[in-house]
């Protein structure tokens, strides 16, 4: 079977203080992840305190935007079907996303994937993945 | 300090609803209350502490507190979704052994299936200040998506199937057709489960809980008191609570808190899995069955399909009893919480009080454990062990 997937509306984030860079990244096409300059690791969702370390030295940096599926689901039931996923990015570090662009029926666990930038219903674009 | 012998759960009621169109909310957590009280034999006057959780209508135990009328030198709302109730036993035991309550009620109820709340099928926006909520609410995590990954991660780990899960619902389905009150009480195949409709992948409509209206209380009392009433003594004997997150995005959907809050339950009691007479298992999905079954040490991990399969859950004929009352898989799955209704089962078991066609025989020792909040995201664990004295 086929089934592709169709654009959905998303809902706006929010943009705070803490997060802003990550939305203004978006908006200019580069997914942003927070790293910590302590135990030089990685996290996401991104926080001004390292959740590995607690250290507040913590720097946005542009990552690749490749990465591969770490697990998804296709909501059927849903007024328009779609696939949540968590992707584990190649700088090491796993988000919850979507995949799009893509024929639900084809999608497979550690599938490579790309980021793209979905509009938001009035906000800043979301990243989300298609396959490569 | 162990909370081993500390505390004994007197009382134990389930309201027999699961469609309340005609009744409050707070209503029902009340005749909940009371029918715990009269299986105890105890008063409201008898109460001196008080715990709720998220479900409770407006300000929590004030709103409930005052609308009882009881006079309580202590309570406690600590929510951890729908595990909450399983974690009170405990906060409830420490309580008493602190001297801060004596009579500890616990109440659960809701009314989801009368408000036609979308449960499991829609993401719900939550609070713009919840830190994650921008990072996850844009792609649609609803309750059946978020465990649903868990199962789908797990097939490609372990090599689980379809069929390997349904045969958790096949189990609940053989205990559920005892139960008078229970909304789906036809026994279904492995087929039926696995051909009917996809809801979000792997986990079809027959692998989730039902949606349902009620509630249920329990009574936890000190020592002395659980001596000074008629009912057969059902205590504490083990405890363990543990929240799993995303852990700063390094995350394994592989397994859940189980495997903290159960070797805590177990050292506690001094037992181990295999002394179990009977397990009441959190049963949102039949995913969050298997994975909690790896995770307390019932199997190996990733050996949870080959152990739930061929009829090994259902009481009579398998080896590890769990569910007898139909679970929430098709029993009842109050206010979308389902860890209260496990220690009621576990404490009808333990009491010799379940159904005849699906009570243990020589029931002396008893397992309920849940999984509170998204398997997928965040989560909360709580396993609480007791004995029959």
């Amino acid at each position: 079977m086929v089934t592709l997937a169709k654009d959905r509306k998303l809902p706006a984030p929010t943009p705070n203080l803490e997060t802003q860079q990550y939305w203004d990244g978006a908006a200019a096409g580069k997914l942003m992840v927070k790293f910590c300059l302590d135990c030089k690791q990685p996290h996401h969702y991104p926080r001004a305190l390292c959740p590995h370390c607690f250290s507040d030295r913590t720097e946005w940096r542009a990552v690749s935007g490749k990465g591969k599926i770490y697990s998804y689901s296709v909501m059927r039931r849903a007024p328009v079907p779609y696939a949540i996923a968590y992707v584990t990015l190649d700088e090491g570090v796993t988000m919850m996303t979507n995949i799009v662009a893509c024929d639900f029926d084809a999608l497979r666990i550690g599938q490579p994937v790309t980021v793209v930038f979905q509009p938001s219903d009035g906000g800043p674009p979301v990243p989300m993945f298609k396959p490569v | 300090m162990s909370l081993k012998g500390k505390a004994y759960i007197a009382g134990a009621f389930e309201h027999p609803t699961r469609k309340a169109p005609d009744k409050s909310v707070a209503q029902l957590h009340a005749e909940c209350a009371k029918g715990a009280l009269e299986d105890a034999g105890l008063t409201k006057d008898d109460v001196d502490g008080y715990f709720c959780a998220g479900d409770a209508p407006g300000m929590g135990p004030l709103s409930m507190v005052d609308y009882m009328d009881l006079r309580v030198r202590h309570i406690d709302s600590t929510d951890i979704g729908g595990s909450s109730y399983l974690m009170m036993v405990a906060h409830a035991a420490e309580a008493i052994a602190a001297g801060r309550c004596n009579v500890a009620l616990c109440t659960l109820a809701g009314r989801p299936r009368s408000e036609g709340q979308a449960t499991g099928t829609a993401a719900r926006a939550g609070n713009p200040a919840q830190p994650d909520m921008m990072f996850e609410y844009p792609f649609g995590p609803t309750v059946v998506n978020m465990y649903a990954m868990c199962a789908a991660r797990h097939m490609y780990e372990f090599g689980t199937t379809s069929e390997q899960l349904a045969w958790i619902k096949v189990a609940a389905s053989h205990h559920a057709q005892w139960n008078e009150h229970a909304m789906l009480r036809d026994v279904v195949t492995v087929e039926e489960v696995v051909n009917s409709p996809m809801i979000a992948d792997p986990l079809h409509r027959l692998d989730c809980c039902v949606i349902s209206d009620g509630g249920g209380a329990i009574i936890v009392v000190a020592r002395e008191i659980a001596k000074s009433l008629k009912r057969p003594l059902v205590k504490l004997v083990g405890a363990g609570e543990a929240p799993k997150g995303q852990m700063g995005g390094k995350i394994d959907l592989t397994y859940s808190g189980a495997v903290w809050s159960g070797p805590a339950a177990f050292a506690e009691a001094g037992v181990k899995p295999s002394d179990m007479k009977y397990v009441s298992i959190y049963d949102s999905f039949t995913i969050t069955v298997l994975m909690q079954l790896e995770d307390l040490g019932f199997c190996e991990k990733g050996k949870g399909g080959r152990l739930v399969a061929d009829g090994n859950l259902i009481s009579g004929t398998g080896k590890l009893p769990f569910n007898t009352d139909g679970g929430g898989l098709c029993n009842n799955h109050p206010a979308n919480r389902g860890g209260l209704t496990k220690v009621l089962e576990a404490v009808r078991q333990l009491r010799g009080e379940a159904h005849p066609k699906v009570q243990v025989k020589h029931c002396d020792l008893a397992l309920a454990h849940g999984t509170g909040g998204l398997l997928g995201s965040r989560h909360g664990s709580a396993t609480v062990i007791m004995e029959r004295e």
